[in-house]
């Protein structure tokens, strides 16, 4: 006979009724299962209703981000055996709306992402005949860290100022303006940081760190904002010294 | 354009819209304890709160300072005043407080700082250990000077 272990999932059925509850199943442990598979079985074997968001099985895409014992876990990245006797708790990523069981909305992160214009912008494109522009290692390597970001949400159900202040940015939506600020082909930082200055950007932050403690790709978000504020700030401080060149 | 669906034939058209709010999706409400949820939390919550000790002190040295303006008794009622239990265990406060906000501040500032020597990025430990060594220094002199008076 198999050891098994109790995952406690939160189940939110809107048609039937208004909060989200918990519900025991019990799975297989196995030792080469992550918990994405215990939620696989559970889907395949128990109770086909369960809802939840998955793809790749690899922390590639940055699907199956959920709470895991209220930390903000990829799922395919933690192994069942690791919370052995259990029970696992899982539940959906914290600071979102919950659309069903598992499944976020996540709608307003997709919002913020688009407000920082997280592509190359250029004031002139070289046609087509000069080819490339060409990057040295050095330079792909000032922003490749940032570039990571997969958008599996853990770091704004990290952040706890999210939670207070939903309209916050928030770090992945920084860290990929800073991948773009920070690639020299690109031209679109004082357009980014224009955005970034309001009230709901970047000084929202009050440098909890969480954000960079729970990101699986070590992008490090908490640290793109802190040096987003001292660009923002010695912008500001060149814009009011008349000596400094502009 | 509208196109019949060949399978199910069903009308489609290329402007399908979604609706962007769910009335019925469940908004969690955040409890004014979330600080109390993990250690971290707590912790960062500890951090800010330093200000207040630290506050605290730049008080202190501005009474310090307009005491020493007014005259040697003004300052000798000052000095008085520190010695009593009360300010002896508020200085107590104020110093791990202090240390505590200068010590998590030297840690973090690597975050906030990326500094390149020589076309490379310098290490974290470097900025670090800059920090204390700044320290050091502002304590030797501050000693020196004291030694000297």
């Amino acid at each position: 006979m198999t050891d098994t272990i109790t995952m406690s999932i939160a189940r939110y059925r809107p048609e039937q009724e208004s909060k989200p509850s918990l519900q025991n199943y019990d799975v297989p442990l196995r030792s080469d299962w992550a918990v994405l598979d215990g939620l696989n079985y559970i889907k395949d074997n128990v109770d086909g209703s369960l809802s939840f968001r998955w793809s790749c099985r690899m922390g590639v895409c940055g699907s199956c981000g959920m709470m895991v014992n209220g930390e903000p876990t990829l799922t395919c990245a933690a192994f069942l055996r690791d919370y052995a006797p259990g029970p696992i708790r899982i539940e959906p990523l914290r600071f979102f709306p919950v659309v069903r069981d598992l499944v976020v909305d996540m709608t307003s992160f997709m919002t913020k992402l688009k407000s920082v214009k997280p592509w190359i912008i250029r004031e002139d494109e070289k046609p087509l005949s000069e080819g490339e522009y060409r990057q040295t290692p050095d330079e792909l390597n000032d922003y490749k860290r940032y570039s990571m970001c997969i958008n599996c949400l853990l770091c704004y159900s990290a952040c706890p100022v999210i939670g207070l202040e939903p309209d916050f940015i928030g770090p992945a939506a920084t860290a990929l303006a800073q991948r773009y600020n920070l690639d020299s082909r690109d031209k679109g930082a004082p357009e980014r940081l224009e955005i970034l200055s309001q009230d709901k950007g970047m000084w929202q932050c009050t440098f909890v760190g969480e954000c960079s403690e729970v990101c699986p790709k070590d992008v490090d978000p908490a640290g793109s904002i802190q040096r987003y504020k001292l660009a923002g700030a010695s912008h500001w401080l060149k814009s009011i010294l008349p000596w400094a060149s502009k | 354009m509208v196109k019949e669906h060949p399978a199910m034939g069903l009308k489609m058209t290329n402007q399908a819209s979604y609706t962007e709010y769910n009335p019925k999706s469940y908004h969690r409400p955040v409890s004014i304890w979330w600080w109390l949820d993990s250690w971290r939390y707590t912790r960062f919550v500890l951090r800010e709160l330093t200000s207040v000790p630290v506050a605290f002190v730049a008080g202190i040295l501005l009474w310090q300072v307009v005491s020493i303006a007014e005259g040697p008794a003004a300052y000798a009622s000052f000095l008085d005043s520190m010695r009593s239990p009360l300010f002896m265990a508020l200085h107590v406060i104020a110093i791990t407080g202090t240390l505590f906000h200068a010590l998590t501040w030297f840690h973090l500032a690597p975050k906030a700082m990326v500094v390149r020597m020589g076309g490379r990025q310098v290490p974290d430990s470097f900025i670090i250990l800059s920090n204390y060594a700044g320290w050091v220094a502002a304590s030797v002199f501050v000693g020196w000077f004291w030694l000297v008076s």
